[in-house]
């Protein structure tokens, strides 16, 4: 029997770009042009002002660990636990869920707003996942 | 919309409640529906207009016999009743119904006649959160909490104290299904489930069902019962994904549907003498207690860890147990109201004495949805 798959996400028309995005490397957020708004998760309007003008643009990949818990039961299929969900402050505004990797999944490790960076897991060929890991230096 | 105009003349839970594993969910709606109707004195034919959440108000009503004028199927989570009520109150206002059934019942623990819960992989929730681990309210509900803890400076010690207190309460309800007496220590100490939360500040899952029914508060002095008189009621929504929220320092739909409640009631803080804050972790009564605006946020945890929501206390608080030790079945909104309507008959096994009007309000998905109900037994 195969292992159990961790949940895989299907993009829809309003977030490929953002799957794109992961699978080159970028981190892509939108921006209001009317407004300046930045937004997350994807949408072809602001959410703030309605207006339909919004561009794409690459994120920086900063931010810090906003909030989490770590999980121990039950376990979501494909991972171990225990393992963090974190929600992470990205710097340019908006929060996304994450995991952090590169850091033991422990409240002592798991500091409240230190500071992360970006990295992406592969899925598949078709699907990578943003993750964060603590920020060097 | 007007104070008093609308009351609770039928009130009942199901026959049984926990384990009820000789019942399908459905069958737990019409249970607890019949033991509303047989509260209020009345006949099946008499109800006219019905709501439900998760499953239809087509699958209830045609299931019971109901032939409505006017349904509402409003399914935000588990303060879809208190919404229900809300809407039903302003049903009957408008005329357009004169007796509205309302029931919730769910097979949490047994599992019968019970769709599971799936996220659409096309999802939001489907794309940006379930593949980070989440699984079920567990791994969703207490993301907040940390921040929330460093931000008010709110201690684990003081998050177990809720569970503590809550089991006092249902040592008092001979249908709570947990009543041992328990301590901070046991709390701290029992298996981690998603930290900070352990098993004890967690809810318990099980089964049962409850049912109200409404009518305009001139038709409820005809009832056997004592009216209770919707005296004010607020709702709102923010978002099905908790890592949306706007900030995990409070809920916003907390924030917008408690005050709503208490303008219309035209009710301060002080006038209030009985308390439900829908419990499905631990912190939940914290982030009530403040976006309610009973206190500061920094001040919810010590007021609970000091006693002041305990029996005695000068707010008593889930004086039923609540989701962490009375039941929850998984929307445990309608346990609420069966609470506070209680009360407020004066029939509740752990009575506040005296008690003429109970907040009750509740959340609906991960701080998805909110709706708070004040209700009283004065005119």
């Amino acid at each position: 029997m195969a292992e159990p798959q961790r949940a895989r996400p299907k993009p829809t028309p309003e977030t490929q770009h953002f799957w794109d995005g992961t699978k080159a490397g970028e981190l892509r957020l939108q921006r209001c042009d009317a407004c300046a708004h930045v937004y997350f998760p994807p949408r072809p309007f602001c959410p703030s002002c309605a207006s339909r003008k919004v561009s794409i643009f690459k994120a920086s990949g900063k931010g810090f660990l906003y909030s989490y818990v770590i999980n121990h039961r039950p376990a979501a299929p494909g991972f171990t636990p225990p393992y963090a969900i974190a929600v992470v402050e990205l710097a340019e505004g908006p929060r996304m869920m994450s995991n952090i990797i590169d850091c033991p999944q422990t409240p002592e490790a798991l500091e409240l707003d230190m500071k992360l960076e970006v990295a992406f897991q592969a899925l598949d060929d078709k699907i990578t996942l943003p993750v964060f890991r603590p920020a060097k230096g | 919309m007007r104070r008093n105009q609308v009351a609770v003349v039928g009130a009942a839970e199901t026959t049984e409640l926990g384990v009820v594993p000789n019942a399908s969910q459905l069958q737990l709606h019409a249970d607890a529906a019949l033991n509303a109707i047989a509260d209020a004195g009345l006949k099946l034919s008499d109800i006219d207009g019905f709501a439900t959440a998760v499953e239809t108000p087509q699958q209830v009503c045609h299931y019971l016999g109901i032939k409505p004028t006017w349904v509402d199927g409003t399914s935000v989570g588990g303060c879809s009743f208190m919404l229900h009520v809300r809407h039903a109150a302003a049903a009957i206002e408008a005329g357009l119904c004169k007796t509205v059934l309302i029931t919730h019942a769910e097979s949490g623990k047994s599992m019968i006649g019970k769709a599971p819960r799936s996220i659409p992989a096309d999802s939001l929730q489907g794309q940006f959160e379930a593949p980070f681990g989440v699984y079920g309210p567990p791994s969703m509900f207490p993301i907040p909490v940390l921040r929330f803890m460093k931000t008010y400076g709110i201690t684990h010690e003081q998050l177990a104290a809720v569970a503590v207190v809550q089991r006092e309460w249902a040592a008092k309800n001979p249908r709570a299904m947990m009543k041992d007496p328990i301590t901070v220590a046991d709390v701290l100490n029992s298996r981690m489930i998603a930290y900070p939360f352990r098993l004890l500040q967690c809810c318990l899952v099980t089964d049962g069902g409850g049912a109200l029914i409404l009518t305009s508060a001139d038709r409820a002095r005809d009832f056997p019962r004592k009216p209770v008189y919707i005296m004010g009621t607020g709702e709102s929504v923010e978002t099905p994904m908790v890592s949306q929220m706007e900030t995990f320092n409070s809920s916003r739909a907390f924030k917008t549907a408690g005050p709503l409640a208490f303008k219309e009631a035209g009710i301060a803080h002080k006038d209030v003498d009985h308390l439900m804050i829908y419990d499905a972790f631990a912190h939940l009564p914290l982030f009530g207690l403040g976006d309610l605006g009973f206190m500061p946020h920094e001040e919810t945890g010590k007021f609970i860890a000091d006693g002041n929501t305990r029996p005695g206390g000068k707010l008593p608080l889930n004086t039923n147990g609540g989701g962490l030790s009375y039941m929850h079945s998984g929307m445990y909104g309608m346990y609420a109201l069966q609470e506070s309507v209680r009360q407020m008959r004066g029939i509740a096994p752990a009575q506040v004495p005296n008690a003429k009007i109970s907040v009750c309000h509740g959340v609906g998905g991960m701080f998805a949805a909110s709706g708070t109900i004040v209700f009283t037994n004065e005119r």
